[in-house]
Parts: C-alpha cells; sequence; structure tokens
C-alpha cells in the first residue's frame, strides 16, 4: 500500500518544530489524539477519585477520609468524568479522527475552530481544577450543582461551574463544526443514508450539543449571578424557585446522557458488522432511531424530578415519555445482534468489548426502566441504585464503547498492532471487576442505601467489601489495557491497512493516514 | 469568525466554502437564541407567579429611553446591512462609514443603558439593595432579571462591536473584498441578531404594564 516516499500524519510537520506540530496543528487526526491524550490522562484521575471513595466505604464508620472530604471527592469525581470525559469523549477524539474520513473529507469545515474547542477544553478543565486549590475548600455540592446550596455553600464554586460553562462552550463549537463539516464535505456519492452508522451518530449528537448546552450555559450563569449579585432566581428568601434550576439544568443534562451514549452505539455498530463479516441488520431502522433518541431524549428530563414536586400530569407525562425512549435503544440492541446471526464471527479483542457493551447496556436499561416508572422510582430515588444505573450506562455502555472504538481504530491511527493476549486479559479484569464494583449496588440500593454518603449502617457492610473488591480488579484490568494500547503503539508490530476487513472509508487508506487522509477524494458508488 | 478558516494547511489545496462559514453562523446564533432562551422561560415562570408585582415594577422602566434605543439599534442594522452591499458593490470608502456609524449608534446605545442603570441604582432599584427586598420578591425578581438581561445583552453588544472592528481592520487590509465577503455576511449576521434580542426585551420590560 505505503509507497517509499509515503507520509503520514505523524511524519507531516507542516513547517513547525517539537510540541507545537502538536499544539498549533489544525490536523483533524492531531486534534483528536490532544483530546484523547487529555481524555485518558483525566480518566486516571477520576477513576483514582471512584477508587479512593469505594475504598472509604469498604467498612461502616471513617476509613480513610472525613464527610467533607468525601464531599469533595464526589463532586469533582462528577466534574472530571461527566464535563471533562463523557461529554466530549467519543466525538472529540474518535469523531474528530475518523469523521472527515468516513465521509471522505480532508478535514471538518473549520479546522481553526476546531483547535479552538480544545484550547477551551483545557482551559475549562484548569478553571475547574482551581476550585481544588483556592482558599474556601473544594466545592461538595455534586456535579450537579443544585441550587440553593451550589449558592450558600463557602466553597469555590464560582471555578468549578465555570468551568463547566467554558467546557459547554467548547461542546458546542464541535457540534457546530461537525454538522457543517457532514452537510458541506461529504465525497461524491456519500448521500445521507449511505453515511456509516458512526458519522450518523455524530450527527445527532451535535444537535443535541447544540440545542441543549446553551440551556445549561445561561443556568450557570445565573448559578454565578445568583452568588455574586443575590439576585435570587433560584433563592426561595428572594422569591426564587430552587425546582426551576432542577428544571434548566436537566433540560441540557438529560439530553447530554445522549451526548454521551449516542456516539458510542455508533462505533458499536461499525464493530459489531465488521467482526460478523456482515453488512449492518436494518440500517435505515438504526438511523431512524438514532434521530429518535436525540429528538424524544429532549423531553424526558424531569424523570430526574419524580420526588421534587411535579404535579401528577407533569410525572405521568414524563414517565410515558421516558418509556418511549427506551424503544429506539431496544432497536438497537435487537440490530446489532441480529447483525451477529448468521454471520461469520471472528472474535477478536475490540468485538469482545462491544459485546460486553451490549450487556452492560442492557442491564442499564432496564434497571432505568425501574427509574423511568414513577412508582419504583421513588423507592429507589437517591439510593445506590441509581448510581449503579447510572454507571452500567455511561461506565458499561460509552466506556466499554470508548475501548472497544479504541481497539478497533488503533491500528489505523499508529499503524502498529496491540498484543492480542493481555489485551483480553485486561478486558476479561476490566468486565469482571465492572460487575462485582456495580451489581452490589443495585442490590444495596433496593435495600435503602443511600447515595452519597461517606458512611452507611453494618447491615450493608458485606455488599459495600465486595464492591469494593471489585474496584481494584477494574483498576487492574485497566492498568493491563492501558500498558498493552501504550507498548503497542510505541513498539508494536506493524498493522495491516485493513486488519480487520472493514468496508468504511477509513480502511481503504494507508495507515497512519497521511495528511489530507485521501490523494484523492473518493468517490462512493 | 469562521470565514478566516481557510487554507489551513499551508501546501494543501485552497478550501473556501462560504455557504459553510455562513451555515456556521446561523447555527452559532441558534445557540444565542437558546442562550437567552433560557432566561425568557425564567422571566415567563416569575411573571406569571407575580403579575402584580411586575406590572408595576414595570413602570418604573424610561420607556422614552427604552423606545430610543430600539431606534438606534434597529437603524445601526441597517447601516451595518448597507455597508455589506456597499462591499459588494467595491465601494471600500461607504462601506467603511457605514460600519463606523454602525459603531457610533452602539456606543450611544451603551452610554444610554449605562445612564439608565445609574438612575435604578441612584434609586435603589438594584440586586443586593436595602430597598428592594421591602418592595417584596416580585420586585426583586423584576429587577434581578432586568439586570441579568439587558446586562448579558450589553455584553452581546459589545462582543458585537469587537466583531465589526475587525471588520473594518479587514477591509483596511483588503482581506474583506467584493469577492471575498462572508466574514462581513456574518458580522452583520450576528449584529442582527443582537438587535433582534432587543426586539424581545424591550416589550418584555417596558411595554408589557
Amino acid at each position: 500500500m505505503s509507497t517509499d516516499n509515503y507520509v503520514n500524519f505523524f511524519q507531516e510537520k507542516q513547517g513547525r518544530k517539537g510540541i507545537w506540530t502538536w499544539l498549533l496543528s489544525t490536523d483533524h487526526k492531531r486534534i483528536g489524539l490532544m483530546y484523547l491524550y487529555s481524555i485518558m490522562i483525566l480518566f486516571m484521575v477520576g477513576l483514582t477519585l471512584g477508587i479512593l471513595m469505594k475504598l472509604e466505604l469498604i467498612a461502616p464508620g471513617r476509613t480513610i477520609m472525613g464527610p467533607q472530604t468525601y464531599n469533595g471527592i464526589f463532586t469533582l469525581h462528577g466534574i472530571i468524568m461527566i464535563f471533562l470525559i463523557v461529554i466530549p469523549g467519543l466525538p472529540a477524539t474518535f469523531g474528530n479522527f475518523f469523521l472527515p474520513i468516513m465521509i471522505g473529507a480532508k478535514d471538518v469545515s473549520f479546522p481553526k475552530l476546531n483547535l479552538f474547542s480544545f484550547y477551551l477544553y483545557i482551559l475549562g478543565a484548569l478553571v475547574a481544577t482551581t476550585s481544588q486549590f483556592l482558599p474556601g475548600g473544594p466545592p461538595d455540592t455534586g456535579w450537579t450543582f443544585y441550587a440553593p446550596y451550589s449558592f450558600k455553600t463557602s466553597t469555590n464554586m464560582f471555578p468549578a461551574v465555570l468551568g463547566a460553562f467554558i467546557l459547554g462552550f467548547s461542546s458546542i463549537l464541535t457540534g457546530l463544526n461537525f454538522i457543517v463539516t457532514i452537510h458541506r464535505l461529504r465525497c461524491p456519492g456519500m448521500k445521507f443514508m449511505k453515511m456509516p452508522m458512526f458519522p450518523w451518530t455524530l450527527y445527532g449528537t451535535a444537535w443535541i450539543q447544540l440545542l441543549a448546552t446553551p440551556i445549561v450555559g445561561i443556568t450557570l450563569l445565573m448559578v454565578i449571578a445568583e452568588r455574586f449579585f443575590h439576585i435570587g432566581f433560584f433563592d426561595p428568601a428572594l422569591g426564587g424557585d430552587p425546582v426551576l434550576y432542577q428544571h434548566l439544568f436537566w433540560i441540557y443534562s438529560h439530553p447530554a446522557v445522549y451526548i454521551m451514549i449516542l456516539p458510542a452505539m455508533g462505533a458499536i455498530s461499525e464493530i459489531i458488522p465488521t467482526f460478523s463479516r456482515k453488512g449492518i441488520f436494518g440500517y435505515n431502522a438504526l438511523v431512524v432511531s438514532t434521530m429518535a433518541i436525540a429528538i424524544v431524549g429532549y423531553f424526558v428530563w424531569a424523570h430526574h424530578m419524580f420526588t421534587s414536586g411535579l404535579s401528577m400530569v407533569a410525572q405521568f407525562t414524563f414517565s410515558l415519555l421516558t418509556f418511549l425512549v427506551a424503544i429506539p435503544s431496544a432497536i438497537k440492541v435487537f440490530n446489532w445482534v441480529a447483525t451477529m446471526y448468521k454471520g461469520s464471527i471472528n472474535v477478536q479483542v475490540p468485538f469482545l468489548w462491544a459485546l460486553s457493551f451490549i450487556f452492560l447496556f442492557m442491564i442499564g436499561g432496564f434497571t432505568g426502566l425501574v427509574l423511568g416508572a414513577v412508582a419504583t422510582d421513588i423507592h429507589v430515588h437517591n439510593t445506590s441504585f441509581v448510581v449503579a444505573h447510572f454507571h452500567y450506562i455511561i461506565f458499561g455502555g460509552m466506556g466499554f464503547a470508548f475501548f472497544a472504538a479504541m481497539h478497533y481504530w488503533f491500528p489505523k491511527i499508529y499503524g502498529k498492532m496491540y498484543s492480542k493476549t493481555p489485551a483480553i486479559v485486561g478486558w476479561a479484569l476490566f468486565f469482571i471487576g465492572f460487575n462485582i464494583l456495580y451489581f452490589p449496588m443495585f442490590i444495596l440500593g433496593l435495600q435503602g442505601m443511600p447515595r452519597r454518603y461517606y458512611d452507611y449502617l453494618p447491615k450493608y457492610a458485606s455488599l459495600n467489601a465486595v464492591s469494593t473488591i471489585g474496584s481494584w480488579i477494574l483498576a487492574i484490568g485497566f492498568l493491563i489495557v492501558v500498558i498493552n494500547l501504550i507498548r503497542g503503539a510505541i513498539k508494536g508490530p506493524k498493522a495491516e491497512a485493513n486488519p480487520w476487513e472493514g468496508k468504511t472509508l477509513e480502511w481503504t487508506i494507508p495507515s497512519p493516514p497521511s495528511l489530507e487522509n485521501f490523494e484523492e477524494i473518493p468517490e462512493i458508488s | 469568525m469562521e470565514a478566516i478558516d481557510h487554507n489551513s494547511h499551508a501546501h494543501a489545496t485552497p478550501h473556501r466554502d462560504d455557504t459553510a462559514s455562513k451555515i456556521g453562523m446561523w447555527l452559532f446564533i441558534f445557540t444565542e437564541i437558546l442562550l437567552f432562551g433560557g432566561l425568557f422561560i425564567v422571566y415567563s415562570v416569575y411573571r406569571y407567579y407575580n403579575p402584580v408585582a411586575f406590572h408595576i415594577a414595570g413602570e418604573e422602566l424610561n420607556d422614552f429611553v427604552g423606545t430610543l434605543n430600539t431606534i438606534i439599534l434597529l437603524i445601526s442594522s441597517m447601516t451595518v446591512a448597507m455597508s455589506i452591499t456597499a462591499i459588494q458593490k467595491n465601494d471600500k470608502k461607504l462601506a467603511l462609514i457605514l460600519l463606523y456609524t454602525t459603531l457610533v449608534l452602539g456606543i450611544w446605545f451603551l452610554v444610554n443603558k449605562y445612564f439608565e442603570w445609574g438612575v435604578k441604582f441612584e434609586h435603589g432599584l438594584y440586586p443586593g439593595s436595602v430597598l428592594l427586598p421591602k418592595l417584596g420578591t416580585g420586585d426583586t425578581m423584576f429587577f434581578g432579571l432586568y439586570f441579568m438581561m439587558t446586562g448579558l445583552h450589553a455584553l452581546h453588544i459589545i462582543a458585537g462591536m469587537t466583531i465589526l472592528g475587525f471588520v473594518i481592520v479587514f477591509i483596511h487590509k483588503n482581506k474583506i473584498g467584493p469577492d471575498k465577503y462572508v466574514f462581513h455576511e456574518n458580522a452583520g449576521l450576528y449584529w442582527h441578531l443582537v438587535d433582534l434580542i432587543w426586539i424581545f426585551l424591550f416589550p418584555l420590560f417596558y411595554l408589557i404594564h
């Protein structure tokens, strides 16, 4: 494939030197990788915080930290994981890297804006981080910044909220860039209904980013105004309504869950057919269900607020809509399974991650129905059941899809291959550890153990200890996976251009891709 | 903003897509409208809770200044639109005169706003004042929203004027000309957005009593 004078994008310096070949590059591939490295580093921080929380919960009473530290740690864990990792997650990394390639383009529509989004991301991360070190102490509200506590607490709310605002802006600009790119830069013959599923899900995601993020932006500005000028928007003492804050917050933050999960579904929809050596089953249904999730996902936010004092009509309506949004998700699971049916399955590492994604996403989805029904939700509201459900969807869903995508596209990005055995061992430990960590939390929640407490009654002790042990297994699995990938990127054997026999455009070009991706813009017949 | 994103790869085929730049700007304007949309929702909710207090508080505002500022912004939108036509017809001088006029009108708007806010501060009608809580929660909310919404709008005026400043610089440097004016158009679009938001703020605060 590659000729003697072939120059890949790692070798192409564009007249810059050293670190500047990365920091000033507007190449979508380099920007995607910069996001990837930032996200991986932050993920290790977030994971460490999570393990510290679990360590505190290994036994009743104070183990390694007091309540205020615990509150600070779960807040920081939430802010890092939500705003810095899972929201940019797949779109900013693999989306940036592969969206232009998969639609046959040389770059995104606005490469400089793309780099600007990245720096906004870094700025937001730095601003949010300062909240940990300034006098006043780390924020302790949880990542939801619920009013009125978020403007009553003396901790450093301002940098945390401002950081989230800046990150939202970065997310909006990435979404905007992707929408324009998909509309303007598809190669000849790449009709909308011929586009692979991953770009399709990025398209749906981009619209959610664009339409939902401004609402949380203005809400966070209101919290800041509230803290500095005591306006009273959400302060009952001044005539404000804290429930209004919850509405505004979840109008964004529920669709944000679909920002997290849709691209994950897209990556899975690429991986399953490749390793089943079959076309994807029901492409049209997958496209429609993607857009249906994006649209219906807007109208379900108040299911986070069933205990906040909504009217019966509102509770009923939002519960019904929540059940509706489960339908397109189920269609997707059905289509993935149907794709595998009678396929010639090639069990490789990415496929294992994808299979475990489906399994965990199903558990997360079914327990989501428990939370979507008003009666059962009131029983388990604010218990560790909710935490378990959320982690099954986001970590088991988006997180596993992220690693599936990582192992799937790795040979294309680096032109090298990781070792298979450690990758499988790492995956197995990760998967087993994950279930040992989170499954007991469903049972604990049903038994009534509240979330966000550093302590609990002695009757919850044994399951909590099991859960903590699960977090260690997961961490070991994670380390094996990451070390194996880093080793593969540095000194893995050379990978073929199309090791998995993939059918999409990124597999038609050499690995790693050249700066311009294609020598000539391809044509789809 | 987007229009200068061309030629990102020094040696690559020059890629220029004015339509993409315009779609990008429209999408950005969409997000701005949603940003203010959040405040419009909050306004509606609190107006519904406190109809009488909002009615009385609204009469505190100076209709004359509000109307004057509306006229100023409408004229400035016209001058910006005319400057785009002027640059399309290659009349650089006229385009610059119209753009400077727009900037002057923008500053005039802000000066009026400054005096208007000043009067409110003199009367003690601002968030955190001693007087406001005594008037009741409805008034507190009305003036809180008034300062938040007109304040955020004023920030947008300043942002819009900054962008127009860049347009003026680019015209001087011939980076904007009769065959390359999409940045100018996008700046104009943004200015119209700022105008449009005011068109909604004006009746909400000054006219509905």
